[in-house]
């Protein structure tokens, strides 16, 4: 008996060795993330709860600490409802970054595919395209932008403002700051171009002969061969524009919610900035899923074909296993049947 | 294009053998169509002329506001009012770079940024680099649930954590010193860092799986194996997350002038980037020839002069190494394979 235990205890001991060796290697897996785990607890999600509880509270500060009342969500009406400037500015936000997203990533794209062509230069020009990436900061594009050098100085602007006259202030007034700073969006478009060029050139070069062999112009191929390749790139430039044009610093939100916080004048508490910024976190994220949305839904027609076509074909294949279900089934009643036959007929 | 007029040659030479003069002008006009537009497999001159065009035109539109600025930095102030002067200063003025210099008390803020900069950006590449070799060499539990949150961390925005993080660096009295840099980024939470994470991921798990087995039969630990093989392997991923954390960080002036340089600029910590910032109040406590209303369009050659000054040190490193920045996105495999 004793032995038969020992030996059971040896196996299991075997059996929980050869777990911990897969335990360890997940456990020095764990090892190398442990800093990030705790940064993320520490810097993003207790920040996160915090910013949240703060939003839903009025917090004050004196001199022996923070003092937080829980007031629901009054910072929120109390933003919608009486704050004079911030509700102007979100919207002027939407409106402006609806337009520039498209423009910048079009204008990249184009780039991206200028840069394509068999050219020589094509390293000079890579470099003044993504120049902008290392020197766009906010201070810098303050002061080119407050010294009118974020303009083309031969676009007529005002006969624009007079032609779209016609629509409401605030869109007049995106579209016309779009249009004065037209260089900086176009600064933006940096890391964009480099992306779009390197999913352009690994493209396989084969499909565009044989698309040319079937006779498709360049515009065809464009739109059939390039477009859907690069669509994954579409769609990462996409967020990355959005998230770089709120998180930028030119733009005045995140000033206002700054103010909010620590400014002498306009300063309304932690409270209330933290319900800012929520609200603000909260349009961005609805845009970046606006976006994908929008580029995600319109789904390959080939593929839908593709699985229309091998539905039909599962469909069939159930089909003939059923008829050849009946079929044994029938030969087994037959065979059963002649076995009868030959019995009865004994 | 040496090769289509080749081509282009013997047929011509051939048609005036056989007789008229008439068809050898449609040929012409054939080969000159060709040669201009191209064909299905060659770029024709026009075609050329056309992308050479759109390039230089938006290069220049691009360049544009770079070559205002050094105009501009150059200019005195009867040719910044004279609108005869557009581009070419009359005199090349180096005092307004001389009066930008020592209002922004140049060394010592190149100095702190420096090293405002530097530290923490190496403390991100090695943090990066471990974190981003943990996710991608080791399977254990939840792992995709920590990628989606540290995908989800790149997207929220700052200012969210803004304030909590400002009330705990408060809290542990690190505010106002380059430690509020350093503690984030030793925890792979530094500015940009999930990005780095994911270069760092991709590119060690290319690294094949047979290297890494290799070591450990040949006695090799998990730390050893990292640093032996997996790190030396990775010199582009380094060098790329190297130069873009510099970049990076140099640039940040918000985040810089809550946490290190303080809200009100009291702090002992400065870098260009916030300086320039506050440029013009700055400016005018040092004792700026003109004040007042009248300042804002005279002393814009200083203004340009100081924003040169401040990107200058990145510009420099950017022209010496432009083809590690400019390759960086190919090599690291953002493009996602």
């Amino acid at each position: 008996m004793k032995e038969i235990k020992n030996k059971e205890k040896q196996q299991t001991a075997a059996k929980k060795k050869r777990l911990s060796l897969k335990q360890r290697e997940g456990m020095m897996g764990y090892l190398f993330v442990l800093p990030w785990i705790i940064g993320v607890l520490i810097f993003v999600l207790r920040p996160l709860a915090q910013s949240f509880n703060f939003a839903l509270s009025r917090v004050k500060m004196t001199p022996k600490g923070r003092e937080i009342t829980f007031i629901g969500i009054q910072n929120f009406t109390q933003i919608l409802q009486e704050d004079e400037t911030f509700p102007t500015e979100l919207a002027a936000y939407l409106v402006k970054t609806v337009m520039a997203v498209p423009i910048i990533v079009v204008f990249a794209l184009i780039i991206a595919l200028l840069l394509n062509a068999k050219i020589k230069g094509k390293g000079v020009f890579r470099l003044i395209f993504f120049l902008p990436v290392i020197i766009a900061s906010g201070p810098v594009m303050d002061q080119l932008v407050s010294q009118g050098a974020g303009s083309i100085p031969a676009m007529n602007t005002s006969m624009i403002q007079s032609m779209i006259s016609f629509m409401p202030g605030f869109i007049v007034d995106a579209i016309m700051g779009l249009f004065e700073n037209i260089v900086m969006y176009l600064w933006y478009s940096g890391v964009q171009i480099l992306i779009f060029l390197a999913a352009v050139q690994k493209i396989d070069t084969s499909l565009y002969e044989a698309a040319k062999m079937d006779g498709g112009s360049t515009w065809e191929c464009f739109w059939k061969i390039t477009l859907p390749t690069i669509k994954p790139m579409t769609l990462l430039n996409v967020v990355y524009t959005i998230v770089y044009l709120s998180n930028n610093e030119q733009n005045t939100i995140i000033e206002t919610i700054k103010n909010a916080m620590f400014g002498t004048t306009g300063s309304k508490g932690y409270g209330y900035a933290s319900a800012m910024a929520w609200l603000y976190a909260l349009i961005v994220t609805l845009l970046v899923i606006i976006f994908a949305a929008a580029l995600a839904l319109k789904k390959d027609v080939y593929a839908k074909k593709a699985k229309k076509f091998r539905k039909e074909q599962k469909k069939q294949e159930r089909l003939i296993k059923k008829i050849e279900k009946r079929g044994e089934q029938y030969e087994k009643q037959k065979a059963k049947r002649v076995a009868k036959a030959a019995k009865a007929a004994r | 294009m040496k090769s289509k007029k080749q081509n282009a040659l013997p047929k011509q030479q051939k048609q005036p053998a056989k007789a008229v003069a008439a068809p050898k002008r449609k040929i012409d006009r054939y080969a000159v169509k060709k040669w201009f537009f191209g064909s299905k497999d060659t770029q024709g001159v026009g075609k050329l002329i056309a992308i050479y065009g759109l390039l230089i035109c938006i290069g220049f539109v691009y360049l544009y506001p770079l070559l205002y600025m050094i105009s501009k930095s150059l200019m005195q102030r009867a040719d910044l009012l004279d609108s005869s002067v557009n581009w070419i200063p009359s005199v090349l003025y180096v005092k307004n770079y001389v009066d930008a210099f020592t209002s922004m008390n140049y060394v010592k803020t190149l100095w702190q940024s420096v090293v405002i900069v530097g530290l923490p950006t190496l403390l991100n590449m090695v943090m990066c680099a471990i974190i981003g070799y943990g996710f991608a060499r080791y399977d254990f539990p939840l792992k995709n649930v920590m990628l989606g949150i540290l995908i989800f961390s790149f997207i929220i925005p700052p200012q969210i954590t803004m304030m909590p993080n400002y009330l705990l660096y408060n809290d542990l009295k690190i505010l106002d010193s380059i430690k509020a840099f350093l503690l984030p980024a030793l925890l792979g939470q530094g500015i940009k860092a999930q990005l780095y994470i994911l270069i760092f991921f991709q590119f060690f798990r290319q690294i094949p799986q047979a290297l890494i087995e290799a070591a450990k039969i040949d006695g090799c630990g998990h730390f050893k194996t990292f640093i032996r093989i997996a790190v030396p392997s990775a010199a582009p991923a380094i060098l790329v997350v190297f130069l873009f954390s510099l970049v990076w960080y140099w640039n940040e002036s918000y985040l810089t002038q809550l946490y290190v340089c303080g809200v009100l600029g009291d702090s002992y910590w400065n870098t260009l980037m916030v300086a320039l910032k506050g440029f013009n109040d700055s400016y005018s406590q040092a004792g700026g020839s003109v004040t007042g209303e009248a300042m804002g369009s005279l002393n814009e050659g200083i203004k340009m002069a100081a924003t040169m000054l401040s990107i200058l040190p990145v510009l420099l490193l950017y022209f010496v190494l432009q083809k590690q920045f400019v390759e960086s996105v190919d090599r690291t495999g953002i493009t996602g394979e």
